[in-house]
């Protein structure tokens, strides 16, 4: 199968997956609380549909969707809802958010699945509804809503390709390798799913060439499903050729214009976890509930892959991997390019966590001091977005917005490779993550002075409205006033009763 | 033909009017912090500048040379060129107020620009036809305008970098101003002229 | 006979130009939109004009300079400065210092009712009737302070917005001349 090449990238990246990809998937035993926050996806936050004290059993939604850009949350297991308040979430600010606690039975009573014997019965839309419905979000670090990533006949847009993606391009992380080891044949029932759902003409399940074994696992399943529109493919392992944008690039040569998304193209490309995810729902009627996550690093005793309950907080986890070594020194949430660090392990994982890194001190780079930039241009040669890291430097620093956004700023996609080839160790996407949040801070400035002149100005025309009619009042009365005075001078004057008395 | 071209290339690059001449160097240094100025300061200097040089060219050749006026030369094109240039002004402010303020008291100072005195002169020095005066003045703008935008351009990505605090602002832009002029050297021979 | 020629030619340049300002003749000034859009529009007075228009109005005629504005601070000032191609300058540090958002609270123990502060807000934030308990509406409120002077009985304090997770940003990464050095 031809395949093309993305501008730059990393081909020599270390890739430490031989940590945690030999064990097998282990099932997570069942956490003491169970901490779901309301907001796991890019888009609105759900909204609470249970009260604290209300009984939970396993399947059950605890969260509406709120809006067409936003998923449900279901718990995982059976419980009691203890509270719902602000909790510590993964999230680089460290900033908690409103979450659903619930301290679990030993029961684990679920509520009764609602599978489907043959999808195809079934029309699309139903089957969209469903996967709207069990709350499945991207689960390949995105978490957009996949419910609205398939709706694409509103969109009239016509899918042509539809693109697994299997190339777990950052270090570490090994959980989708370890998917498609042991449960390939679901993931290509799930794949045939969303050929009927978006009727598209091709879908390549596409993973690097690191892996010989993962690869044999899917040929093997996907010869046994025999579906002549499904084919796998191997492709070099660069990074980040994981990237949406990089690997549609690497398997169709098109690229995706600024702006735009796939589906403008014709290519709807989704994470294996996502489609696992809906062969679950649709052919075994489960919400999305657990996920399998790679707890991995220097810092843990036995680093391997777990089958986790969303909201198992992170320090069940680790003791499930036998717990921290003596040189465990950070946890980061993701993998080392596009992770972030946690302050606790408190922390529950949700939807779009992928990894816990445990890192020793050799693991994290060390913080070099930045020093002038030389203008070497090695960034721009290794940014698989063909942008300019150099020139988005200098303007990010010197906070001219507007032009490092004219350079497509936004379409960095953070990976990283500009930070690792700097030989002046320049923080690159630090700067670009502060101009991003920069602009768009000023945005929202913007909308709020807007609405503060225009309520000012109503208020203006409202007093000038006021005074305008209470000028109008008062001349009337003078008027009036007026009006009167003028007969009664007119007409001779009564004579009074006191005018009788003086006489 | 070919004339009319060595004309345009000999004022535009061999000839820079800014880089070799050395003239019209207020604007160039004063309104060369942006781009978009610059290349609004370039438009309206290339209108003034054809259009003065035609204007002189006429008014010597059709009322100062045959009435025998030619010691009135420099007040009459003076007056023409102020003229030309406080009609640009007025046309400017109703098509652009923006350019008008951000240009501020440069537009106006063009009818000191000497580029502007200069070519007109030189038009007469150099005996050129209509054409040929017209060519002059319009290749002279064009050259202005280049050099304007190159160094306009250079400027802004000069003011975002490290440079040492001393040589912050003009003193840095002059120096480049003047590698810029050591590089446009390399045209020189390149035309006879 | 020179003079006369000469008299001639520039009375018909000057009837020319007179023709070309009247034909190009400007009316108002769109400049002032511009620079109003780039104001915070709190609407505070610490400019020492009325309102955000009146002092864009004073930069669009030159009557002031650019820096009087502590809201929309070093930012605003950097945007007009581009907008108008002057150099920027410093906030002017006597109209006020640049700080971090604030709003204004009622304390409601303590407020009477009075509608002072109602009739302070410029842009109508505050919520309430006479003899009602009043309050402030977060999302609306400049963080002006033009209601604090009125309230009689001193109920209104400033404090930072709520940080939340829609609010919160990347800071800036420290600038390698600081390191280096």
């Amino acid at each position: 199968m031809k395949l093309w090449r993305f501008n730059g990238g990393l081909p020599a990246l270390a890739e430490h997956k031989n940590e945690s990809i030999h064990l097998a998937i282990e099932t997570a035993p069942l956490p003491k609380q169970l901490i779901y926050p309301l907001s796991q996806h890019i888009g609105a936050a759900a909204t609470a549909s249970v009260n604290v004290g209300d009984r939970v059993l396993g399947g059950q939604k605890i969260a509406q969707a709120n809006g067409v850009i936003s998923a449900p949350v279901h718990t995982a297991s059976s419980g009691t809802v203890v509270s719902i308040a602000e909790h510590p979430i993964p999230h680089p600010s460290g900033l908690p958010a409103p979450c659903i606690i619930i301290e679990t039975d030993e029961l684990d009573e679920h509520l009764a699945p609602s599978p489907i014997e043959d999808f195809r019965q079934s029309p699309i839309s139903e089957l969209i509804n469903i996967v709207r419905e069990a709350g499945i979000v991207g689960l390949g670090g995105a978490a957009f809503p996949t419910a609205t990533k398939l709706d694409v006949q509103n969109k009239s847009s016509n899918i042509q390709t539809l693109i697994l993606n299997g190339a777990e391009c950052e270090p570490y992380i090994s959980c989708d390798d370890r998917l498609l080891r042991e449960r390939a044949e679901k993931v290509i029932e799930g794949i045939d799913i969303l050929l009927y759902i978006l009727g598209a003409q091709q879908a390549i399940l596409a993973i690097e060439d690191n892996s010989p074994e993962t690869f044999k696992a899917i040929q093997k399943a996907t010869a046994e499903y025999a579906n002549p529109l499904i084919s796998t493919v191997k492709i070099p392992t660069i990074y980040p050729t994981g990237g949406e944008k990089q690997l549609i690039k690497t398997l169709t040569g098109k690229e995706v214009p600024a702006g735009h998304i796939p589906a403008d193209i014709g290519i709807v490309s989704l994470n294996v976890g996502t489609v696992y995810a809906i062969q679950q729902a649709i052919v075994e009627g489960l919400p999305l509930t657990t996920r399998i996550i790679t707890i991995t690093g220097d810092g843990v005793k036995k680093p391997h892959n777990l089958e986790a309950k969303i909201g198992t907080p992170i320090k069940d986890l680790i003791d499930c991997c036998n717990g921290y070594t003596s040189v465990a020194e950070r946890l980061i949430m993701g993998g080392p390019m596009m992770g972030f660090a946690l302050p606790t392990d408190e922390i529950p994982i949700v939807k779009a966590s992928n990894c816990i890194l445990a890192a020793s001190s050799q693991e994290v780079a060390t913080e070099k001091d930045p020093m002038p930039c030389i203008r070497c241009g090695q960034c721009a040669s290794a940014c698989p977005a063909s942008l300019l890291p150099q020139q988005l430097y200098w303007l990010s620093r010197s906070d001219q917005f507007q032009k490092a956004e004219k350079l497509n700023l936004f379409d960095c996609i953070e990976c990283g490779c500009c930070d690792i080839v700097c030989p002046s160790h320049i923080p690159l996407v630090q700067h670009f993550r502060y101009a991003k949040s920069a602009i768009k801070s000023q945005r929202l400035e913007k909308q709020s002075s807007d609405k503060a002149r225009d309520r000012f100005e109503a208020r203006e025309a409202r007093l000038a409205q006021e005074k305008a009619e209470r000028a109008e009042r008062s001349r009337k009365k003078k008027e009036a006033l007026k009006n009167k005075e003028k007969p009664t001078l007119a007409t001779p004057k009564a004579p009074l009763p006191s005018d009788n008395v003086e006489n | 033909m070919s004339e009319y071209l060595l004309i345009l290339v000999s004022t535009i690059l061999v000839n820079n009017f800014v880089l070799v001449k050395f003239l019209g160097l207020c604007p160039f240094m004063g309104v060369s912090n942006k781009l978009e100025t610059a290349i609004g300061m370039g438009l309206a200097t290339t209108f003034v500048l054809t259009l003065a040089s035609v204007c002189s060219y006429m008014a010597n050749e059709y009322l100062l040379a045959p009435l025998g006026l030619e010691y009135l030369r420099t007040i009459t094109f003076i007056v023409v060129i102020a003229v030309v240039v406080q009609m640009t002004e007025a046309i400017v402010h109703k098509t652009s107020p923006l350019l008008y303020q951000v240009l501020g008291i440069y537009l106006p100072l063009i009818t000191t620009n000497c580029a502007v005195l200069g070519v007109a002169l030189l038009n007469i020095q150099e005996q050129h036809s209509f054409l040929q005066s017209a060519l002059y003045g319009f290749g002279a703008a064009i050259g202005f305008s280049l050099v304007l935008v190159l160094f306009s351009s250079m400027r802004e990505r000069i003011t975002v970098s490290d440079v040492p605090e001393p040589f912050k602002g003009n003193a840095i832009a002059l120096i480049t101003a003047g590698l810029m002029s050591v590089a446009f050297m390399g045209f020189s021979g390149l035309v006879k002229f | 006979m020179s003079f006369l020629v000469l008299i001639i030619v520039f009375s018909i340049l000057g009837l020319l130009l007179g023709f070309v300002a009247i034909r190009f003749k400007v009316k108002g000034n769109p400049l002032v939109e511009q620079i109003d859009k780039i104001l915070p529009q709190t609407q505070c007075g610490q400019c020492s004009f009325p309102g955000c228009k009146p002092y864009a109005e004073a930069i669009a005629k030159g009557e002031a300079p650019i820096n009087q504005c502590p809201p929309g601070g070093e930012a605003g000032i950097a945007a007009l400065a581009d907008l108008l191609g002057v150099d920027p300058l410093p906030l002017n540090e006597e109209n006020g210092v640049e700080k971090a958002k604030m709003v204004a609270v009622i304390d409601e123990n303590t407020c009477i009712g009075c509608k002072l502060c109602i009739q302070a807000c410029p842009v109508d934030a505050i919520l309430g009737t006479a003899k009602h308990m009043h309050t402030v509406i977060e999302s609306e409120c400049t963080g002006c302070e033009l209601c604090i002077p009125p309230c009689p009985v001193e109920c209104i304090t400033m404090e930072p917005v709520h940080e939340t997770l829609a609010l919160w940003h990347w800071q800036k990464p420290s600038d390698t001349e600081d390191k280096a050095n």
